[in-house]
């Protein structure tokens, strides 16, 4: 037990923040801003500090209060843990860096709440990877679902109308955590997550622990929007304005798959999911019809934020088969490929945003001569682009390489062929999009002769709040896929179970 | 816990869906809480607690006071969520003059 | 939505209920400890007495004793306690809301400072509570006079 006080830092200060943010923008709004972005930056480095300690010193442990652990709560932070710690706040920071000028765009007199509702948000995000409690969990779950249906519902003209629809199915999802969370106190008396592994495994043949985990992973996948249960997402989050989407759009769905894996692998033992029921099977063909449902649907769509949301439910589809392979490679490729995602995503619609903020229609018909207005944009999303379809170095195809390794060990071909169809299908729908951005001649160039002093430099990029933040994302989907290797052997590696 | 389920799946309105939620939500509360209960216990209150007392508590004779606790967090969540609800109603309700599912969706798709 | 509704049987009576009723609240908040109640349910009764005197006059009537303004700096106010608490003893050097740190402040000894800790955070939800229960209903029930709000 150390003696550390980041654990709690990361949780207090956004929590702190997102009210005094309230107090602060009665009495001086401009200040507001750079408030979030300190806070925000805080809980960035805790966390780097976090994942600095837990690689030398091993598992952290902070009781909160002072109570023992089952009595009290405990967060524990491992290196699964200190890994989504990082992305989430990160990815975060940055955002929040980049939201100013969309925000005061879209709702001028609403910031202040909008940024509270932002700091609530991250804070339950940070909550449920952090905590090392059942009903912990579900505390900061709901905080980060109500959050994020209220910043879901000021966007566009359908938004309120989807996000009441998110409701419905989110609070189905969290109560159907709650069940299993009940179940399982009825079964051990505790609700610590350490203290759950250790009584569980005597009770396995039981009903109830049964039930208990199928209300936990059908739960954990309406929040995590695997194939069935995703209906909410694509309206939610097109209709949602280009700053929430590019906040909980990368995240959210992420945090889910860790909340999946922590059930699976460390509350409840591998094998049970293996042998007892199989519960890994079902998972991974359903995360088989939800990449090629995703890459199929995705290429219907006109609208290109609505496309990215069908690319994300593929993306979630990655995950799940590499959680439900079941094997070291598997596990690996969907670890790495939370990371890999969030980056992406969170680059691509960001990019969204700043098309949309320069009144660029999202259609992408209307693509036309992009590149030459938003160069840099386009650079970022044309790596992105090639992050997702998986070629190297961008960090798409390392996760890829250990997803198809896994799929390899566990001797399913159709899995190897489903990940290299929908590579394909990723392809043809970013390479539609490129295309359009930068190869279709303009209206105006098409019969028009050389001027001479044609200016050289239309460039009507996006502001340099939102441009850095995309910049650095795309850079950082490059050198993180350079570095995928060391990122293994240091900090996954230690992550995966030991049975495996 | 089936009637408010079906209630908010099936039904067609709005305020129809959201009086489900509540009734599923209320239905998990009341079901952790019957769990802690046991066979002649009493509540889970000490008479005449106040000031240093040096006495052994038989811990049997007592209901669980646990899940209660656990629900008062639940209980709250419940009242936050119904309040977004009930403004999403109302921002729905203002947009479309209509709180039912398949106006809305017909008039959305026009 | 809320229109004065001039009767003076409810009206009477709600102007002597109400002090009760928040004396009742703050009476369930500060046996938290001992019986059954607490800072969410003492809250919620303050919150309640506030509605019961908008159901029965008219908002205006609770805006002039409880505006807008007011109401949000409880709500901060309330937060500012409960989480300055556990701030507070995490800089007195234990975890977060471990409240036996604060005898450093308090002239009690640690086990007795618990028992003050929990108090504390109780009456900042309670305050809390109460502030979001009113916003609540004030945003509900005084929309059609914020048209595109």
């Amino acid at each position: 037990m150390t003696a550390s006080p980041f654990p709690i830092l990361i949780i207090v200060v956004p929590l702190i923040s997102a009210f005094l943010i309230i107090l602060l923008g009665w009495l001086k709004k401009n200040l507001c801003y750079p408030f979030m972005v300190a806070a925000l930056a805080v809980s960035a480095l805790s966390s780097l500090a976090i994942l600095q300690e837990v690689i030398h010193h091993g598992i952290l442990h902070y009781h909160l209060g002072n109570w023992d652990p089952p009595w009290g709560i405990e967060y524990v932070i491992d290196p699964l843990n200190a890994f989504v710690l990082v992305i989430v706040s990160v990815i975060s920071l940055l955002i929040a860096i980049a939201s100013k000028k969309m925000v005061e765009r879209e709702f001028p007199h609403k910031v202040v709440f909008f940024y509270c509702l932002f700091l609530l948000q991250v804070t339950g995000l940070l909550g449920i990877v952090v905590t090392g409690d059942v009903f912990n969990l579900y505390v900061f779950l709901e905080i980060a679902s109500l959050a994020g249906y209220a910043l879901i519902a000021i966007g566009e003209d359908g938004a309120p109308f989807a996000s009441f629809n998110y409701m419905i199915y989110g609070t189905i999802g969290a109560c159907f955590y709650l069940l299993s969370v009940g179940y399982l106190y009825i079964v051990t008396g505790s609700l610590n997550m350490a203290d759950l592994s250790r009584l569980l495994p005597d009770l396995y043949s039981s009903k109830v622990v049964l039930m208990a985990f199928a209300f936990f992973v059908v739960g954990v996948a309406i929040k995590m929007a695997l194939f069935p249960l995703h209906v909410w997402l694509p309206d939610a989050y097109t209709y949602a304005p280009s700053s929430v989407t590019s906040l909980v759009a990368p995240l959210t769905t992420k945090v889910g798959a860790y909340v999946l894996i922590r059930i699976m692998y460390t509350v409840f033992e591998p094998n049970f999911s293996k042998v007892a029921i199989p519960a890994a099977t079902i998972l991974s063909w359903v995360a088989f019809f939800a990449i090629l449902f995703g890459c199929i649907l995705a290429l219907g769509q006109k609208d290109l934020k609505r496309m990215l949301v069908y690319v994300l439910i593929a993306e979630v589809g990655y995950i799940a088969l590499g959680v439900g392979l079941g094997n070291r490679n598997g596990l690996t490729g969907a670890i790495l490929h939370i990371m890999n995602d969030a980056l992406m995503m969170a680059c691509l619609f960001l990019i969204v945003g700043a098309i949309t903020y320069k009144g660029w229609p999202r259609q992408i018909d209307r693509f036309i001569g992009l590149h030459k207005k938003m160069p840099v944009t386009m650079a970022a999303f044309v790596i992105s682009a090639l992050s997702v379809i998986g070629i190297p170095p961008a960090c798409g195809f390392f996760s890829k390489w250990y997803l198809v390794l896994g799929a390899i060990d566990a001797k399913q071909w159709l899995f190897v062929a489903v990940l290299l169809v929908s590579s394909l299908l990723n392809a043809i729908l970013f390479f539609r999009v490129i295309e359009r951005a930068y190869f279709e001649p303009g209206a105006n160039e098409r019969n028009v002769q050389p001027v001479k002093n044609k200016a050289k430099f239309i460039w009507d990029e996006a502001p340099l709040s939102m441009l850095i933040p995309t910049v650095l994302l795309a850079a950082g989907i490059l050198s993180v896929g350079l570095l995928s290797g060391t990122i293994i052997s240091e900090v996954i590696q230690f992550a995966l179970p030991a049975s495996f | 816990m089936m009637i408010g389920f079906y209630a908010m799946i099936g039904k067609n309105n709005l305020v129809k869906k959201l009086i489900g939620m509540n009734i599923f939500q209320t239905s998990i509360i009341l079901f952790f809480i019957s769990t802690g209960s046991k066979k002649g216990a009493t509540i889970p209150i000490v008479a005449d607690g106040h000031g240093v007392v040096h006495r052994t508590i038989e811990a049997i004779q007592y209901m669980n006071p646990l899940p209660h606790v656990l629900m008062l967090t639940a209980i709250v969540v419940m009242v936050s969520t119904f309040g977004v609800a009930l403004a999403l109603l109302l921002m729905i309700y203002r947009r479309y003059q209509t709180l039912e599912e398949d106006e809305i969706l017909a008039l959305r798709r026009k | 939505m809320i229109a004065a509704f001039e009767d003076v049987i409810i009206q009477t009576i709600c102007r002597i209920l109400i002090p009760f009723i928040q004396l009742y609240g703050l009476y369930v908040i500060a046996h938290g400890h001992y019986s059954p109640g607490g800072g969410f349910q003492g809250g919620v009764i303050l919150g309640a007495s506030f509605i019961l005197l908008c159901l029965s006059y008219d908002i205006q009537e609770m805006k002039k004793r409880l505006s807008q303004q007011a109401n949000i700096i409880f709500f901060s106010v309330g937060l500012i306690i409960y989480s300055g608490i556990g701030v507070l003893c995490l800089l007195l050097g234990g975890k977060y809301l471990d409240y036996s740190w604060l005898h450093h402040i308090l002239p009690v000894d640690p086990v007795e400072a618990r028992s003050m800790g929990i108090f504390g955070i109780e009456v900042g939800v309670g305050i809390t509570v109460m502030a979001v229960m009113i916003s609540i209903f004030l945003d509900l029930a005084s929309e059609e006079k914020q048209r595109g709000s």
